[in-house]
């Protein structure tokens, strides 16, 4: 048995696979924070009346939701050095990736979950004179915000994984750690069935979690 | 204090508010009814500027509504709104219901807005429900709650729209008592209503309003004795014969 899986290989190889899993956790929690705040721009914006912003956002997010995660990021790492005109170091460039390509996807679960809402909701909030900004924030979005948590969660979960794409620029995430210890020790068993695990239970615990808040929230 | 002239209303080619012409007098409680589709909630929507109107002018307390340079939040703060469906904000409790415009858009602190909301649901009987939030409350005591936000802002009129249209019969009473409790205080009122007992007991005049238009608009008296359009007495007929 322990010819065909090696715990010792799996233990000294922990430190490494920590850092590369530190990064992950890293580049997910700051996608999922610039990806929100970006979506909400993106979502107010949409729900604007006015008829520009309306469609600029439209075509962002169509054009976003159209392309290849991958591809994103590959444009990214290319373009936005040239743009900037000095190079960035490819964990910018990724973060900026994913922050522009999760803000096309929250921003539309965002919207739908404005949407959502009854209008009378909004035009008794402005009846007692309450300001579009504020009825906004004190009435719209706190209830928005329970209806879309689930929603956004499963999404975030589905960006957790994908930051594995990372691989493509030659950061060193969890999987890429993983892989390299995989061809240097040649334990490839040991590593792979590693990482699904560590992705199985935190995909699995985090969608435990989003059926609970569903559950608990539902107005 | 509230007047409306030659108000009209389209949507796209279709006439909602067709020459609306009314006024009401500070302390009178006018009631509004009609057919459902004939514009009385649109009309009420209008005096408070929730729903933009095509020609004509509104004014409030001197002030015009369809002004661009009106304030309107400002002038929104003084008149009570309550709606058919309540409109309480679900993710608040009652208290913080009335609480949030007082400290928000009247900048009350929050000791003060907390009294006086004890205040007006003592008034309203729901003292004990002040915690509560409105899935835990009747319909009835959801849109005592709202008449209550409403009042919290001090309001120089309150508008009302089918507020008791979405309740169970039994709950109708405690809402209609209030609100003629309110008419007895001497607040200004234009109430949308199909409940002629509430008009009977303390309107002062009564609109009858048919296809958008303004049909008739005369003192209670005269509008139960005999309605001069055919149209409101049509209208009558089959609401009173329940």
């Amino acid at each position: 048995m322990f010819s065909v899986f090696d715990v010792a290989v799996l233990q000294r190889a922990l430190p490494f696979l920590w850092n590369g899993m530190r990064l992950t956790l890293q580049l997910t929690t700051m996608a999922v924070a610039g990806g929100l705040a970006l979506g909400l721009v993106l979502a107010v914006m949409r729900l604007s009346s006015v008829r520009p912003l309306t469609w600029l956002v439209a075509a962002y997010v169509n054009f976003l939701r159209s392309m290849p995660l991958i591809l994103v990021i590959f444009w990214f790492y290319t373009l936005v050095p040239k743009i900037i005109g000095r190079s960035v170091s490819g964990f910018d460039s990724v973060l900026i990736a994913f922050i522009m390509f999760e803000a096309a996807y929250y921003s539309e679960i965002i919207r739908a979950g404005i949407s959502s809402l009854r209008r009378d909701q909004i035009s008794a909030a402005l009846a007692l004179g309450l300001t579009r900004i504020q009825a906004m924030r004190y009435v719209v979005l706190p209830q928005a915000i329970r209806n879309m948590i689930p929603v956004l969660l499963t999404q975030s979960i589905v960006m957790f994984q994908d930051t594995s794409l990372v691989y493509v620029v030659g950061l060193r995430d969890f999987l890429t750690s993983a892989d390299i210890v995989a061809s240097r020790d040649n334990r490839p068993i040991e590593m792979y069935l590693t990482v699904a695990l560590v992705f199985l239970i935190i995909c699995f615990s985090a969608s435990r979690l989003v059926n609970k808040l569903r559950r608990r929230y539902a107005l | 204090m509230i007047t409306l002239s030659h108000v009209s209303k389209w949507y796209g080619s279709f006439r909602v508010l067709d020459d609306c012409s009314m006024a009401i007098a500070k302390g009178e409680v006018v009631v509004i009814c009609g057919p459902s589709g004939s514009g009385k909630s649109t009309l009420i929507k209008c005096i408070n500027g929730l729903e933009p109107f095509s020609k004509g002018h509104i004014t409030v307390d001197g002030i015009s509504v369809g002004d661009k340079s009106t304030n309107l939040p400002k002038l929104r703060s003084r008149i009570g709104m309550v709606f058919q469906n309540f409109e309480l904000f679900p993710h608040m409790t009652a208290t913080d219901n009335i609480v949030l415009a007082q400290q928000k858009v009247l900048n009350r602190d929050r000791a003060t807005a907390r009294a006086k909301s004890e205040e007006l649901l003592a008034r309203m009987g729901l003292s004990e429900h002040a915690q509560k939030y409105p899935s835990q409350l009747s319909g009835g005591q959801q849109q005592r709650v709202a008449i209550a936000r409403a009042l919290a802002m001090d309001p120089i009129a309150m508008l009302f729209d089918e507020p008791t249209s979405a309740l169970d019969p039994e709950m109708i009473t405690e809402v209609l008592d209030v609100m003629v409790q309110l008419a007895l205080d001497g607040m200004t009122m234009a109430v949308v209503t199909h409940e002629m007992g509430f008009a009977r007991k303390v309107a002062h005049r009564v609109v009858f309003m048919d296809q958008g238009a303004i049909v008739e608009d005369a003192p209670k008296e005269e509008f139960f004795g005999t309605p001069r359009s055919e149209r409101a007495q049509l209208f009558l007929s089959k609401i009173l014969q329940h």
